[in-house]
């Protein structure tokens, strides 16, 4: 493969179509006969359920049926075995029983002849409850966390070393609760073909996954279901498991022996299809006079739901970003009683940036060190935690980039010491990192007689452009223009691909893609005899064979070259901000993000999700909450009017920039992911910069006016 | 949603023989209401859409009074070159508003007539007194960060949301109304009313009335207006507080002022002591920092908004800085 370092690449392949509305995505399908399914939340956070008074909804013009646990067929992956007992934690089972663990929990489903008559008759199902009493603050709770299993927590060297430095600090650091918000809602069809034959189309992050977990939820052999979701309108970990949703419309569907679609309202997307955890961590830190880290503390208590225990991690990053001799971490869940959170962009790793980062910043101060320098001398030439080397680490190159790309030179180390027509300017910066994954996948290429290639992998594309990167590797690597080269995606049929997460397809599927346009090339090669060529005529080789196509398949997996080598990928984000001193109303001026993600595959689509991740490390810094009135347990800020995403207004020019220095271990293109570390590493940058330009640190996200403001209303300094 | 009727008024008389029943709800642009509905906040049985009355018309009299009429788009006033030429306070305050897309559908008469932005009153599991009467106030002690702090009381802390109206209430307007007894003028600082002891209503509309227009008086403020608000993001977002500043100013000196605030009370709030205050000052900075800490006087936090003791007068003194040009 080439190394491409142009800026150009291809345009977005399914731009046009997602631009005109011909893409359709999952709630755009209309098997016959389709009906309509909507849900009822439960509006208690604990207890039980009394009685369901369904009458009036069924008995409402177009209502087929209604579901509660009162009625719901059994299903068969929910079972006990005889003789067992229920266990206490586990997936959530929908309609299994009359428990409420949660406020907005599904208690019902209404299935009617038009959407409009089953949400009418949804609002007819009225439950009676017997409330216990709820808590969904996790500062309540922090006394009775817990431990996850697996690692609460590590130690490498002393345990709270920080303490002996001569310059140090200990802080706390908190963020709150955040949803993933796409543009799309989740949505479901459900189509029985046979009675144990089911084809769905929904939003998912991964095909084949989302296939076996109903596979494994409904007790059917997983070639009886075929699961689509060709085009997904963002997703950001919210469509990596099979929601209760999911099962409802595949219930109802059954039941009702017509095809159900289920539309989440965007309410629901607030609590049933996860969320980032709300999450306290407290960071001791500590250094020599000239800067090097003596140790870190880093202690995190997230929360989790009653049901389900989730484990992201958060403290990783400390153990992983520095060299630094001496690291312990505490990790404990709280459980809450809120549905379960899940995977967000950069899961576990955005949380501990926040903190480190943060404590990082305040320790330069403390030091006089400048935070890019104290970086620097912290720099971790090989994998603190393993010793192994790592696989490729420019990091140096990217902080050099971004402080020349932001003007980081005009930094003064003062904060509060400039201002811009009334506005106090302030620069900060923060890292990110993220591990740099490759797994098994599988590609089939299909050359054909007219020269055109079309390329089928199962994988999602829920957004960063895979199909534009698949085409790019397929395009370099046959020689084939783009125009050329077609690909099927998103449909479980088609060969393994794993869920796209973790930032790991274009390696992961993306190395398939590359091994299996090689092969193909190669069978060509023999095809052509001695005279083949690197760049063959195919289509004039299919037809001297009598050939009306020639295809093959090729699987890969990442190899031993794991073992020996740590491998990550990392950015920087710089930001440049301005602050009113009287309002306390923050501008990101502008905002530098550079990655070092190995060889750049696609480089438009790379820049479109690098400035993406960005903006959403934005909305994390400075406006993205979700609020709960504990006395009720309920969401108040469950729509788009309260709970605030950035809107163009909010968001300056950001400068993406790609170190772009292949990886030469990980995969045959050199590539790594980058869709996590494109957040991971943005607040605190934004965080660093408020206290650059205010004097003022905000240890709480989101930074929002009245905490700048304080108290008091005026700025500290 | 209930199932609802849903006619189409073709004339204003028409219009008014229909909104006599009761039960029976206007629908202009709808941005508000049919949110209302899908809530189950507010169930009509009946739908009267006025779109395609004659009241869209924005027009300047022989006094200089600026009329506009009621089904006037939010977006077309705030671009109409008369409104931006006689009274830009208002076109700024109606683009600091909800985003364009809403703009476009929004009419002059729904802006008026929408309803709290409050959680509780739009949550119909949690209590709130202007939802259903005697229920509660879920926001007095629950999340009120975006609540009034002037003019509350045990029953209601909630606010009105709109922009534009502020900018009306700092300039003086009037509503003009007309129901079956015949047309009335309403000063529109009168249009919309404090909680007190009725948070279920929002204004001193009778039953049966129709907004026709809005007339704003000739007046010198064209040279020295603002409008500031001040929200979690740039736009599509309520104000935090936001502030219309209008100012004539003669030589330095302040002639007349007027002030509004939006996001801090169940109606724009009008300041009229510190308007008082600022006449016959220099227009400088401490005039204006002065008239700011009048016009907080009376006002009360609660838990979550008391953050807006502090940033009102600073959002006054900052609204009068760049109406005045010295920002």
């Amino acid at each position: 493969m080439t190394n491409n370092q142009s800026t150009k690449g291809l345009s977005r392949i399914d731009g046009r179509l997602k631009v005109t509305g011909a893409a359709r995505y999952s709630a755009e399908f209309a098997p016959a006969g389709m009906v309509y399914g909507v849900l009822v939340g439960s509006t208690i956070t604990k207890g039980t359920i009394k009685s369901i008074d369904s009458k009036a909804a069924e008995r409402a013009p177009g209502v087929l049926s209604v579901i509660t646990h009162q009625n719901c067929p059994r299903i068969a992956g929910y079972q006990v075995e005889p003789g067992k007992k229920e266990p206490e934690k586990g997936t959530y089972k929908l309609f299994y029983n009359n428990k409420i663990l949660f406020n907005g929990q599904p208690i019902a489903i209404v299935i009617a002849d038009t959407f409009e008559r089953a949400l009418y008759a949804a609002s007819l199902v009225k439950a009676q409850y017997n409330a216990a009493e709820h808590n969904t603050r996790l500062i309540d709770q922090k006394h009775e966390a817990f431990a996850p299993e697996g690692d609460g927590t590590s130690k490498r060297g002393e345990a709270d070393a920080w303490k002996t430095a001569p310059f140090k600090l200990e802080q706390e650091y908190i963020i709150p609760s955040e949803v993933h918000s796409p543009m799309e809602l989740h949505a479901i069809i459900a189509k029985w073909d046979a009675a144990d034959r089911l084809t769905v189309w929904t939003k998912t992050q991964g095909v084949q996954d989302t296939r076996d977990g109903i596979a494994s939820i409904f007790k059917l052999p997983r070639e009886n279901i075929q699961v689509n979701s060709k085009f997904v309108g963002g997703a950001f970990g919210s469509a990596l498991q099979v929601w209760p949703h999911e099962v409802a419309a595949i219930v109802a569907a059954k039941l009702v022996k017509r095809p159900v679609k289920l539309v989440l309202g965007r309410a629901d997307m607030f609590t049933s299809v996860g969320y980032r955890p709300h999450t306290w961590q407290k960071i001791g830190i500590g250094a020599t006079a000239d800067g090097k880290l003596v140790g870190i503390t880093h202690e995190a208590i997230g929360q989790t739901s009653a049901y389900e225990d989730f484990n992201e991690g958060p403290i990783g990053v400390s153990r992983a970003t520095y060299a630094c001799a001496n690291v312990n971490t505490l990790y404990k869940l709280s459980a809450l009683d809120i549905g379960s959170p899940t995977w967000m962009r950069g899961p576990g790793e955005a949380t501990g940036a926040f903190a480190l980062e943060s404590a990082l910043d305040e320790l330069s101060y403390q030091l006089n060190i400048d935070p890019v320098e104290l970086r620097i001398i912290n720099h971790a030439d090989t994998d603190p935690e393993s010793g192994k080397p790592f696989s490729s680490k420019y990091l140096k190159e990217a902080y050099k980039l971004g402080a020349d790309a932001i003007g980081w030179s005009d930094r003064k180390t003062k904060p509060g010491a400039t201002a811009q027509n009334g506005w106090l300017v302030g620069y900060g910066m923060g890292g990110g990192m993220f591990g740099a994954y490759r797994d098994k996948a599988a590609a089939r290429v299909v050359m054909k007689d007219d020269g055109t290639l079309l390329i089928q992998t199962a994988v999602s594309d829920i957004g960063p452009g895979t199909g534009t990167m698949i085409v790019t590797i397929a395009s370099e690597e046959m020689g084939l223009p783009a125009e050329k080269i077609k690909f099927d995606l998103g449909d479980s049929s088609l060969p393994l691909a794993p869920s796209q997460g973790g930032s790991g397809t274009t390696a992961t599927v993306g190395s398939a893609v590359y091994q299996a346009c090689t092969d193909l090339k190669e069978n060509f090669q023999k095809l052509a005899g001695n005279g083949g060529t690197d760049k063959p005529d195919y289509a004039a080789i299919l037809k001297r064979n009598n050939l009306q196509k020639l295809e093959v398949t090729s699987t890969t997996n990442g190899g031993p070259e794991r073992d020996k080598y740590a491998m990550y990928a990392w950015s920087v984000h710089f930001v440049k901000v301005l602050v009113h001193p009287a309002t306390g109303v923050v501008k990101i001026d502008k905002a530098v993000c550079v990655a070092d993600c190995g060889h750049v595959v696609s480089p438009k689509t790379a820049r479109s999700q690098l400035i993406g991740g960005a903006i959403g490390g934005i909305g994390m810094a400075l406006m993205e909450e979700v609020v709960i009135d504990h006395r009720y347990g309920r969401l108040v800020n469950n729509n788009f009017a309260d709970y605030h995403v950035p809107v163009n207004a909010d968001i300056p020019q950001i400068e993406a920039i790609f170190v772009n220095k292949p990886d030469p271990y990980i995969n045959p293109m050199g590539a790594k992911g980058m869709a996590e570390i494109a957040l991971i590493g943005m607040a605190p940058a934004v965080a660093n910069a408020v206290y650059n330009a205010t004097g003022k640190r905000v240890r709480e996200l989101p930074i929002t006016p009245d905490k700048l403001l304080g108290k008091d209303g005026a700025m500290e300094s | 949603m209930k199932p609802f009727q849903y006619t189409k008024a073709v004339t204003q008389q028409s219009a008014i023989e229909a909104i006599a029943k009761p039960g029976v709800k206007i629908i202009a642009g709808g941005t508000n209401l049919v949110d209302l509905m899908k809530r189950g906040v507010t169930a009509p049985d009946k739908l009267v859409d006025i779109n395609n009355l004659p009241l869209k018309s924005i027009s300047l009299d022989k006094a200089g009074q600026l009329h506009i009429g009621a089904l006037a788009l939010n977006s077309t006033v705030s671009e109409s070159p008369l409104v931006l030429e006689q009274q830009p306070l208002l076109a700024m305050a109606l683009k600091a508003g909800a985003s364009p897309q809403l703009r476009n559908m929004a009419t002059v008469g729904g802006n008026m007539m929408q309803r709290t932005r409050c959680a509780y009153f739009y949550d119909t599991t949690m209590p709130c007194n202007k939802r259903q009467p005697g229920s509660g106030c879920g926001a007095l002690e629950g999340y009120n960060r975006m609540h009034a702090i002037f003019g509350t009381s045990n029953k209601c802390i909630a606010v009105h949301p709109s922009d534009m109206c502020v900018a009306l209430a700092a300039l003086g307007a009037e509503v003009t109304v007309s129901s079956r007894k015949g047309s009335r003028v309403i000063p529109f600082t009168d249009f919309h009313r404090l909680p007190g002891d009725h948070p279920e209503k929002d204004n001193t509309l009778a039953d049966g009335e129709l907004i026709t227009g809005v007339v704003i008086s000739n007046n010198k403020f064209a040279k020295n207006s603002y409008y500031l608000k001040i929200r979690d993001r740039q736009s599509y977002a309520f104000a935090l507080v936001s502030v219309a500043a209008a100012l004539e100013i003669n030589n330095g000196t302040i002639k007349e002022a007027r002030l509004a605030m939006g996001g801090v009370a169940h109606k724009p709030w009008r300041l009229y002591d510190a308007e008082k205050a600022l006449a016959g000052k220099p227009a400088n900075e401490e005039s204006f920092n002065q008239a700011a800490q009048i016009a907080m006087q009376g006002a009360k936090g609660y838990q979550f908004n008391s953050f807006k003791l502090k940033l009102a007068p600073a959002a006054i003194t900052e609204a009068l800085k760049h109406a005045a040009g010295i920002a």
